[in-house]
């Protein structure tokens, strides 16, 4: 199957990838053969095959509800640019509206 | 003895204990090693000096100051750590851009408890970035070199590690195992390389990947240094719900080298066209040795085992995608400067991310896309129950199941790096385990005709990594292979 720059482009936008006009091109063409192999898979009978998400066996593991030591503000904030931190809070660009 | 940096951990832990040696001058002469070797193999992203010689000095203090029974049980061992597990002010890179400069304010519990054990961190070695890679070559730092031909990769993606400890730049490394992650570089390296059980070391502190098929593992000289550390790093850990409450063996190794009943299987699956021939020919005649060790060879069958490449590809990158989505440029790592929100995200993740993971953010973002869910990831979940039923019915007939680690011994630097499928390809032999859950391990069995080594591997039941140490245990009481060193 062909992926078009139209589908590469969606893809990103859901991944949140900025990428160049090369990168689409170049992704363009791998992901579509990658994704011609993989559809060897669309072969295999599993009608009645349950999914394995976990290896695991099925469990619920619970903890007691202690009140920890969190890490200090500080630390928190020790890899973030200055310039996107205030007053021991991270400092984004406006999220929604004009700020009216 | 030739060089403190010749000796084994078992060895080296030994004089330790006896007071031959000290810390100070066992680390200092890795430390001179790693400075004489590093800009050829270049197998480290950030040296620790100057922790390691405080962790050796205050070792031989502890040790001066107490009597044995009291006394940590690797104390004063050194140790390298691959750059995606977490040790506390120390930057960890994952080989990205995007962490360059981060500095984990925590310590993975893996490695805490290797360092509460005594051990002494030299540094943080190469890997691909984010640990996506069989060669180190997607590492944005630096390729590190195969010390048995430096025109070689080392595998990957725990190539730095696997490195270090071929040179002997470091007698144990952790690394983490994925997909083959330690198993074919250390295959690559002519190293003993241990991928565990799922749920067995915590992967607390390690930088995700693909969830359900990250493992910790470790680089040795043999499988008596593996069964040395092992112990250490294994067993529950509250902070991480998948690690499972089961005994941890002390594995015990004696000399005897008697495999009278046990079976191990081999899967015709695993000996096919397009593997290097002298690979298949190293792997057949140590499956014959472990045959005239006493262990019976039964040939069985893994029938899903074509299905595992794609499989993998499309769970890893799937659930690579959701893992990495937490790199948005607003708690840690690379940001950039953006009129939006949004556009800091995309901008912060198209110029901090390299090629490699892009592509499989990208991969996986189309498997989990409405519309595609079912075919691809869900799919691919299916599949991956047949290929973890194809290993539960073949351990009701063998103990142990033999393979080759990868069809090829270590290729050129940049033979591969146009053609991600043709990269992908070298794991076809290791995949697997990881989707099943199983523990593997690879080991050095001879060399090819340029004189790179070759490496067979082991896979075992879930929790049942002491049959497969003791297995090479045996056949390396009985061989030589581990023993030989790069001429660097």
């Amino acid at each position: 199957m062909q992926l078009t720059i139209q589908e590469v482009e969606h893809i990103a936008e859901l991944a949140k990838l900025d990428l160049s006009d090369e990168e689409k091109e170049l992704f363009r063409e791998q992901l579509s053969s990658i994704l011609d192999y993989a559809a060897m898979l669309q072969g295999v009978e599993t009608g009645d095959i349950p999914p394995t998400a976990s290896v695991l066996p099925e469990r619920s593991v619970l903890r007691q509800d202690v009140v920890q030591e969190p890490l200090k503000p500080e630390t928190v904030l020790q890899n973030v640019f200055a310039a996107h931190q205030k007053e021991q809070q991270f400092k984004v660009p406006l999220v929604m509206g004009n700020g009216q | 003895m030739s060089s403190l940096t010749d000796l084994s951990a078992t060895q080296a832990l030994h004089l330790l204990q006896e007071g031959e040696i000290s810390s100070l001058e066992l680390t200092q002469a890795y430390l001179d090693r790693i400075q004489q070797l590093e800009p050829q193999i270049e197998a480290f992203i950030t040296l620790t000096p100057e922790l390691a010689l405080e962790q050796a000095k205050s070792a031989d203090r502890l040790r001066k100051n107490n009597t044995k029974e009291d006394l940590p049980a690797l104390l004063g061992l050194p140790i390298a750590v691959k750059d995606v597990l977490a040790l506390a002010d120390v930057r960890c890179t994952c080989g990205s851009h995007m962490l360059e400069n981060f500095i984990p304010p925590y310590t993975a519990t893996s490695v805490q408890r290797l360092v509460h054990a005594g051990v002494v961190v030299l540094g943080k070695t190469n890997t691909d970035e984010f640990a996506m890679g069989s060669s180190t070559e997607n590492s944005a730092y630096q390729t590190t070199h195969n010390p048995w031909n430096l025109d070689h990769v080392p595998g990957g993606s725990s190539g730095g590690s696997a490195a270090a400890v071929s040179a002997g730049m470091a007698p144990i490394a952790l690394g983490s195992d994925t997909g083959g992650s330690v198993r074919q570089p250390a295959s690559f390296c002519g190293v003993t390389g241990l991928k565990p059980t799922y749920g067995r070391v915590s992967r607390f502190g390690l930088i995700a990947y693909g969830s359900s098929l990250d493992s910790v593992g470790l680089f040795s000289h043999s499988a008596a240094d593996l069964a040395l550390i092992f112990e250490h790093i294994a067993g529950l850990d509250p902070r991480d719900a998948t690690s499972m409450d089961m005994p941890v063996p002390l594995i015990d190794l004696d000399t005897n080298s008697d495999l009278s009943g046990v079976r191990i299987g081999v899967p015709k699956e695993y000996f096919i066209t397009g593997i290097q021939a002298e690979v298949e020919q190293k792997v057949l005649a140590a499956i014959q040795q472990f045959k005239a060790l006493g262990a019976k060879i039964v040939e069985i069958s893994l029938p899903h085992t074509e299905y595992a490449l794609p499989v993998y590809y499309l769970i890893a990158t799937a659930e690579a995608s959701a893992n990495l989505a937490r790199f948005d440029g607003v708690r840690f790592g690379y940001s950039a400067e953006a009129a939006s929100l949004w556009e800091r995200f995309k901008q912060s993740r198209g110029t901090g991310f390299g090629p490699e993971v892009k592509r499989r953010i990208m991969l996986g973002t189309y498997a989990l896309s409405a519309g595609y869910y079912d075919a691809y990831y869900g799919q691919a979940q299916k599949v991956r129950t047949l290929i973890k039923r194809d290993f539960e019915q073949a351990f009701e007939q063998v103990d142990a199941i033999a393979t080759p680690v990868a069809p090829t011994t270590a290729f050129k630097i940049g033979e591969h790096s146009n053609d991600p499928l043709a990269m992908y390809l070298e794991d076809i032999f290791t995949l697997p385990t990881n989707l099943a859950g199983v523990p593997g391990l690879a080991f050095p069995v001879g060399f090819d005709q340029q004189g790179l080594p070759i490496g067979m591997q082991f896979m075992g039941p879930h929790f049942k990594e002491e049959v497969l140490i003791k297995l090479v245990h045996a056949y390396q009481n009985t061989t030589d292979w581990h023993h030989l060193k790069p001429d660097i």
